[in-house]
């Protein structure tokens, strides 16, 4: 079988296994909606401060929306045994990698449009003028926090406590991911014409990929027995 | 087993290099001109930092030499500085403060080296954390492997992001730095002190892993007569 077979079948299986329990998908986006909700209004800010608070109230509901994600992702394949299933099978564990990551990068994806709306509704702020920007920023930024995630997710769900493992695993290590995704957003926003927004995103994906390239090698010996 | 220096000889010399730091601490290294006695803390921060920091380099190393190796030594090193280097990290945030407060007005402010420290430490509280909370011992080795590795990438992480964070804003100055034209005085006191805490955390880092050995040993022990007992 291809590499890239591998990697959309266990991708494909994620989502066949969310379309029919709908479990995953619909906490984290109520979650996000939660958090920017509960932020929104609390602040009840002007329009400028809109602008300085929102890049981070945004990235701290995509940061503990993808947590409930990625914690999920593997503890549904510990039940019924179906991690082990899928480690016997005669293929690379690094697609399998892969193939789970995209499927935790796909959800949080959705979450983060989901959350997008509520916080262009409730905060009044329009997304429109520097959107190529915001999506760039939220792939790269999502790509290493979902790389992390997913080998994260596979370490704790060997553990005693899992959802606090993978916070406490996920949140120092992505931190840069996160603080910097943050300050590209806000640049992003601001329309500054002397914010150096490639520079912002171009670190973002450097730090991401870095994460990525060290989850996708490392994985092998996550799954070892 | 015979070792070849032995840890006794190492208490000695821990010992020793440790009573000529502090005395050079507090008696030979002159009084700083703007922060006072105060800055004499300097000898004790910098140099658990640099330990501390050395710490995780050396789990780093030791987690790429189990996952190539498979040798169980490496996990028992990189597990036991995990908790040796925990504590000299903790001594920094404890020594940063007492000495910030006084020098420069406030605790805490989040510049580049109190940051980068501050994520060394919640690194070493996960690494550790997962040590203790892993239910298959069987695994523990490879996963925290995995962790100690890719959380030695986010400390190189650190030093490069550390410096693109906000670069718009001015970042706060540090005062008595070791680049600011130190006295050769300070620096031999710096170095000496420095060398008393490298020889206290190789002296603490054999002493956990002896402790480890005769875990292990007394574990065997009980297994072979819980056996026995269960024969009778």
């Amino acid at each position: 079988m291809s590499s890239l077979k591998i990697i959309w079948n266990v991708f494909a299986k994620d989502l066949r296994v969310e379309w029919r329990n709908r479990e995953t998908l619909a906490s984290m986006c109520v979650f996000g909606l939660l958090i920017v909700f509960l932020f929104n209004f609390a602040f009840e800010t002007a329009h400028e401060e809109n602008l300085r608070l929102l890049p981070a109230i945004l990235w701290v509901a995509i940061a503990f929306a993808g947590v409930l994600g990625f914690n999920r992702s593997f503890a549904s394949e510990r039940e019924n045994a179906c991690l082990e299933g899928m480690t016997l099978a005669p293929v690379d564990p690094s697609m399998i990698f892969v193939g789970k990551m995209l499927a935790n990068l796909f959800f949080l994806g959705i979450a983060e449009v989901v959350m997008g709306f509520a916080a262009a509704l409730w905060f009044n702020v329009s997304f429109l003028p520097a959107l190529g920007e915001l999506i760039l920023i939220a792939f790269f930024g999502t790509l290493g926090y979902a790389a992390l995630g997913t080998i994260f997710g596979a370490i704790a769900a060997n553990t005693r406590m899992r959802e606090v493992m993978l916070t406490v695993l996920q949140f120092p290590i992505a931190f840069w991911i996160l603080m910097l995704s943050i300050d590209a957003t806000g640049n992003a926003m601001r329309g500054d014409p002397n914010g150096d927004w490639l520079g912002g995103v171009a670190r973002v994906a450097g730090i991401s990929l870095v994460f990525l390239v060290a989850s996708f090698l490392l994985f092998e010996y996550v799954l070892e027995e | 087993m015979k070792e070849k220096f032995p840890t006794s000889w190492l208490l000695v010399l821990t010992i020793v290099w440790m009573s000529v730091a502090i005395y050079m601490d507090f008696l030979y290294a002159p009084e700083e001109e703007t922060m006072g006695q105060v800055q004499r803390i300097f000898y004790v921060h910098v140099p658990c930092a640099w330990t501390a920091l050395m710490g995780f380099i050396i789990i780093f190393c030791a987690s790429i030499l189990y996952l190539w190796k498979r040798s169980p030594a490496a996990d028992e090193l990189a597990h036991a500085t995990g908790e040796v280097g925990f504590i000299f990290c903790s001594g920094v945030l404890i020594t940063g403060p007492l000495w910030a407060k006084p020098a420069w007005g406030i605790w805490w402010t989040w510049s580049p080296r109190l940051t980068l420290t501050f994520l060394l430490w919640l690194l070493y509280v996960a690494y550790l954390m997962l040590r203790s909370y892993l239910v298959n011992p069987g695994r523990a080795a490879n996963l925290c492997a995995v962790v100690g590795i890719i959380g030695f990438a986010d400390v190189i992480i650190d030093y490069m992001a550390i410096r693109w964070w906000r670069t718009q804003h001015p970042q706060p100055v540090i005062m008595g730095g070791p680049n600011s034209g130190l006295d050769p005085r300070m620096l031999l006191t710096l170095l000496v002190s420095w060398g008393a805490f490298t020889c206290l955390f190789f002296l603490l880092l054999r002493m956990r892993l002896r402790l480890g050995r005769m875990r292990k040993e007394l574990s065997e022990i009980r297994h072979v007569l819980a056996f026995k007992l269960s024969e009778d």
